[in-house]
């Protein structure tokens, strides 16, 4: 019953503090960071870029836990977190793979290089693709539950042996992977200020629609299953 | 473990009984090496050589992953097998081990073809076996989970290469990389043995510790 009224009580609150952090970031974002001194206007769109980077691997490494956790306890509650939290983990990466071809276009003339983390990011968003299409395909209700666990298990176990492997294919550009750096590039304070707050807002947007997309989850549950009490009676 | 070798020879004879399967994986093989081919360079690279024999073996290979379970489903095997007193990580196991053998026929074919065919040799032969084994091994153990993923869903051929060829990433990698320094390349293939050798390691051990929860009703 507690529970029941703080998930209340947090669902209110949350889009009243997302939407004024993410005003807030628009507006240090647009109007008080200043312009970048060699690539000009266009690295604005790193305070995007980074922070969605930063939400998806989150929302990723919550498939991995919530998996874990599924698999070993059989909740249903934590199945339901790791598929919400798939879907909006896919949302934030998509997002990173197209605002670097935008800045990147620009600054390297190239809409797309074989960059490792740019690699990394879209075998990343095909894993995560296929997490979610194994889902949509769909088979028995707890046997497709207990799959997507395994992949989101064994999907995160392949990140390291993907940093690796891809790392050791391209060779380390240290140019390109400095000039991406965010510590290395922010040296106005202000800049990484920004950069806390967009994250800020970022993640309280993922923490927003991952409560939203739990209660559809929930309630969706609740019709299959009041569908089966009728069959049975 | 006695479970192992029973259910692995158990495959074997069927598979060499009615080898329409077997022979349907190695023409598959052939013919992507055939068509890469004729979108390779004019002049084969070493290079060249390995990508054409590792994307032969990975779609021949998930064909053959595929068949494994398929086989299972007919007449409720998989269920006589769930019921069977065996650890389900001795399934996992033996069905690895299966794949393993015939993905190892289809490369003792495929390898000297493509040697034939891009006109390269390996250096050193044995070392060119071992890259050949580790790749094997690791799409083997891989494959394997994936495939009993596959037969529990509806739509079972389409999803197996979707959730094989994401995963699968570093070890193609690395056993392309290690097999064009193999057959004459440039580079060093001490270090993509390590990263073959690893991604074996974590996806025998995590097949055999998930797949319990795969088999699971």
């Amino acid at each position: 019953m507690l529970a029941k009224r703080l998930e209340n009580v947090v669902s209110l609150l949350l889009p009243w503090l997302a939407g004024p952090a993410m005003v807030a970031a628009l507006y240090l974002i647009f109007m008080v960071v200043p312009t970048e001194r060699d690539q000009g206007v266009v690295q604005r769109i790193f305070y995007f870029h980074v922070p969605s980077a930063w939400t998806a691997f989150l929302g990723f490494f919550v498939v991995c836990g919530a998996s874990l956790l599924y698999l070993w306890r059989g909740n249903p509650g934590f199945d339901r977190i790791a598929r919400a939290s798939a879907e909006i983990g896919m949302v934030f990466c998509t997002l990173v793979l197209l605002t670097g071809p935008i800045w990147a276009r620009p600054i390297w003339g190239a809409w797309w290089t074989w960059d490792p983390r740019l690699t990394m990011t879209l075998i990343l968003w095909t894993i995560y693709a296929s997490y979610l299409l194994l889902r949509a395909f769909g088979g028995g209700e707890d046997q497709i539950s207990r799959y997507a666990a395994v992949l989101g298990i064994v999907g995160a176990i392949d990140i390291p042996l993907i940093v690796v492997s891809v790392r050791l294919w391209r060779g380390i550009h240290p140019a390109v992977m400095m000039s991406r750096d965010p510590q290395g590039g922010l040296r106005d304070p202000s800049m990484r200020f920004t950069l806390l707050v967009a994250a800020g807002a970022f993640l309280l947007v993922y923490a927003w629609l991952l409560l939203v997309r739990l209660r559809t989850l929930r309630v969706a549950d609740g019709v299959v299953e009041l569908e089966r009490e009728m069959r049975a009676s | 473990m006695n479970g192992v070798w029973q259910i692995v020879r158990k495959d074997l004879r069927i598979e060499f009984r009615s080898p329409a399967g077997l022979v349907s994986i190695f023409v598959l093989g052939l013919l992507v090496l055939l068509i890469f081919q004729f979108a390779a360079p004019e002049k084969p690279t070493p290079e060249s050589a390995a990508g054409a024999l590792w994307i032969s073996f990975v779609f021949a290979g998930t064909l053959g992953a595929q068949r494994t379970f398929l086989l299972e489903r007919d007449n409720l095997c998989l269920d006589g097998l769930k019921i069977a007193p065996i650890d389900p990580a001795a399934i996992f196991l033996a069905k690895m081990l299966g794949t393993l053998v015939t993905l190892t026929i289809l490369q003792a074919v495929m390898a000297p073809l493509t040697s034939v065919f891009f006109g390269v040799v390996p250096v050193s032969p044995l070392g060119f076996a071992l890259v050949c084994l580790l790749g094997n091994l690791g799409f083997a153990a891989l494959a394997t989970l994936f495939a009993s993923i596959s037969v529990g869903t509806r739509a079972r051929e389409v999803i197996l290469p979707l959730l094989i060829f994401p995963v699968l990433v570093p070890l193609l990698i690395a056993a392309v990389k290690a097999s064009a320094v193999l057959l004459g390349g440039a580079g060093e293939a001490g270090i993509w043995l390590r990263v073959l050798v690893a991604f074996d390691v974590v996806f025998t051990v995590a097949g055999w510790l998930l797949f319990e929860h795969v088999l699971r009703e």
